[in-house]
């Protein structure tokens, strides 16, 4: 068959008829674009432009009903001199850093136990999420009943074991309260942290476990040698995540004791909330909230240069 | 250097009987195989004697100690494990030294016993890698590696060649075999490979529903299987089994099989003449069923369909029809036979096998 055969052959495969629409399609630039096209809307409509919006409003003076007017990083200047402010931050990042540590330690710990063989294992696993799957919010009221200067259980307790004679008034005590805004959050993250650690914990083989043992490394050399360094870059994930969300805690504190007593509790967030809601100060409130920004930025580059580090090697 | 003994050796995993009352003695410098199919309990075994695994009942004594209550690491033994167990985030030289620096042995020293062990396995280029970096076969030096500069009293191996491709598998087995000739340590090895068992062990322990089945030479087994599970488990092809009857005609022993009979000799019969009237099970390996010509006394011969032909190259393996069983014959490749081809075989008395029915103890 010569050439010219084939060629006036494939005249006669007749080509589909495509409409227009159908050719663009057909273009992957073009249907790459269609296909974003939604996650832009989402994101662009809930995220983007509440956050540009939240910038806009942290230079304005903007108060509640009235537009504002361009003020430069007048009200983050004022925010420097803003003695609440300062103790939020404070507080912010003892709340943060205290509250990590110990949801890293009870998390690790009940994942370690939690990766053992024992009757009821499923069960017992499944019991241990429940704080991580109770609204915050109802649970947070269960903790306020329990930390109730009157009616509090954990001071009816202590008082019949004769640990304490007079009542503690977990809330309402400015060096007390914080501590106890602290324990609730630990409660409520450790399941988060026992979970994902124990996911991590069973991608580890077994095998590695006996292998150390006779080598010869001792229970706590084996965790340490073995079992914390392959752990590690599910840690920096699961301790990231905790983070961010620690330190934009808000729906605790506000039930709990809203930010006092006295600013004792006093966050970002429920300053920013304060302020800004609460007072109707929205451009301040804005600057608050904004003010979180570059720590958190800080927090995940730092730990995401750590974590490919760590991958890569 | 030690001898190892285990003296009524019990596990039971709740309802479970794993391993029941093993009792072998390894001796000094010995490389002892255990074998057997999955299940039978060969690396639980193992695993008790490397203190992984609690002891139900019985001893474990390596030198002259009893080891029963020492954890691993006070054993004095090193383990190479089927899936390599080396530690990923370490580097080889890491992996290989992390046992010393548990012990706390001297920095220099490690050096040198790392060095030492890189340099009989080949790998000393490879130190500064991770495992991940590495092939299979490299990967199961560096494993064999962290087990050697530990100069242990016994190696435990647990299927370490499962994981390799068959070429390799077969390298590293003669490697084995003279690292072993080279350290003069003792060596227990687990397998379910019976070739592997064969090449490899000074003895082999043939295990079978936790039960030890047989221990002896490679040849022993082969030669002389105590019954009929070790008869069919060592040796490939497996050896051809077809039940019989043993009658007395005209003074001599007869052994009427499905598709042949036998008149065995004098010296055969002796030893089978308390069987008379009852049922057999004649054993016949692959190799020892010969294409018969005319010397062969008519007694020993018979008649056969051939189904399959594979030719090996250096052997060619006959799938035959014999009355109601098959049967599978090792001939020399020189024979021309083809599907469907009739051919005349012939059994040497001396090499056959015979079995009670019932206990399927050898006769």
């Amino acid at each position: 068959m010569a050439v010219s055969d084939v060629i006036s052959q494939r005249a006669y495969v007749a080509a589909p008829q495509r409409s227009a629409a159908t050719r663009l399609l057909e273009d992957e630039r073009w249907l790459a674009a269609v296909l974003l096209l939604p996650t832009v809307i989402l994101l662009g409509l809930f995220i983007a432009y509440p956050f540009v919006e939240g910038v806009w409003l942290s230079v304005t003076d903007a108060t509640v009903g009235v537009p504002g007017h361009f003020v430069g990083l007048a009200n983050f200047t004022a925010l420097l001199h803003d003695s609440i402010f300062l103790v939020a931050v404070q507080n912010t990042f003892v709340y943060t850093v205290v509250a990590t540590v110990f949801k890293l330690a009870l998390g690790l710990w009940l994942a370690l136990l939690l990766n053992r063989h024992f009757r009821g294992k499923a069960f017992t696993r499944a019991f241990v999420l429940l704080p991580f799957i109770i609204p915050t919010v109802l649970s947070t009221f269960a903790w306020k009943w329990m930390f109730d200067p009157t009616f509090s259980v954990i001071n009816w307790t202590l008082f019949q074991l004769g640990l304490i004679h007079s009542r503690i008034n977990w809330l309402g005590d400015p060096s007390l309260a914080l501590i106890s805004v602290i324990i609730v959050n630990v409660w409520r993250g450790v399941p988060f942290y026992a979970i994902s650690l124990l996911a991590g914990l069973q991608t580890i083989n077994p095998e590695l476990q006996e292998a150390a043992a006779i080598d010869g490394a001792r229970p706590w050399q084996r965790f340490w040698h073995v079992t914390w360094p392959l752990l590690l870059p599910v840690t920096m994930v699961v301790v990231l995540f905790s983070v961010i969300q620690t330190f934009a805690d808000f729906q605790l504190v506000y039930v709990l004791t809203g930010g006092g007593p006295a600013n004792a509790t006093q966050l970002f967030a429920t300053y920013a909330y304060q302020i800004g809601v609460g007072t109707g100060l929205l451009s301040q409130g804005a600057a608050v909230s904004l003010a979180m920004f570059p720590f958190l930025l800080i927090i995940v580059v730092v730990q995401l240069l750590y974590i490919r580090r760590v991958e890569v090697h | 250097m030690a001898r190892v003994l285990l003296r009524n050796l019990n596990k039971f995993y709740d309802d479970v009987h794993a391993v029941k009352s093993v009792n072998l003695e390894i001796r000094d410098k010995e490389f002892v195989v255990l074998v057997g199919p999955s299940g039978c309990g060969k690396t639980t075994t193992l695993r008790m004697l490397a203190g992984l695994e609690s002891i139900s009942s019985g001893q474990v004594l390596i030198g002259d100690t009893v080891v029963n209550e020492l954890a691993p690491m006070d054993r004095d033994i090193a383990m190479v494990f089927q899936n390599y167990a080396l530690y990923p985030h370490m580097s080889v030289y890491d992996n290989m030294a992390f046992g010393l620096k548990m012990r706390k042995v001297d920095r220099s020293d490690i050096r040198k016993r790392v060095q030492e062990a890189a340099d009989i396995l080949g790998i000393q280029d490879y130190l500064a890698r991770k495992p991940r970096q590495l092939s299979g076969g490299q990967r199961q030096r560096v494993a064999l590696g962290r087990a050697i500069v530990r100069h242990p009293q016994v190696f435990l191996f647990d299927e370490p060649l499962s994981n390799l491709d068959a070429k390799l598998r077969v390298q590293m087995r003669v490697e084995l075999k003279k690292l072993h000739n080279r350290l003069a340590t003792t060596a227990v090895y687990v397998t379910h490979d019976q070739v592997e068992a064969m090449t490899l062990g000074d003895r082999v322990v043939v295990m079978h529903g936790g039960v030890v089945q047989q221990v002896g030479e490679p040849l022993e087994l082969y030669n002389a299987p105590v019954n009929r599970f070790v008869a069919g488990f060592i040796g490939s092809p497996a050896m051809n089994f077809a039940p019989a009857r043993l009658r007395d005609g005209d003074g001599k022993l007869h052994a009427d099989a499905s598709g042949f009979g036998l008149e065995l000799p004098a010296d055969v019969a002796a030893r089978l003449r308390p069987y008379t009237g009852r049922d057999v099970i004649v054993g016949v390996r692959p190799e020892d069923l010969q294409v018969a010509d005319g010397s062969y006394p008519p007694g020993l011969c018979f008649d056969a369909m051939v189904e399959v032909v594979e030719r090996l190259g250096s052997e060619v393996l006959l799938d035959l029809q014999v009355g109601q069983q098959t049967m599978v014959a090792s001939v020399e490749p020189s024979i021309a036979a083809r599907r469907g081809d009739k051919l005349r075989f012939a059994l040497q008395p001396e090499r056959l096998h015979f079995f009670d029915a019932s206990s399927e103890a050898a006769i």
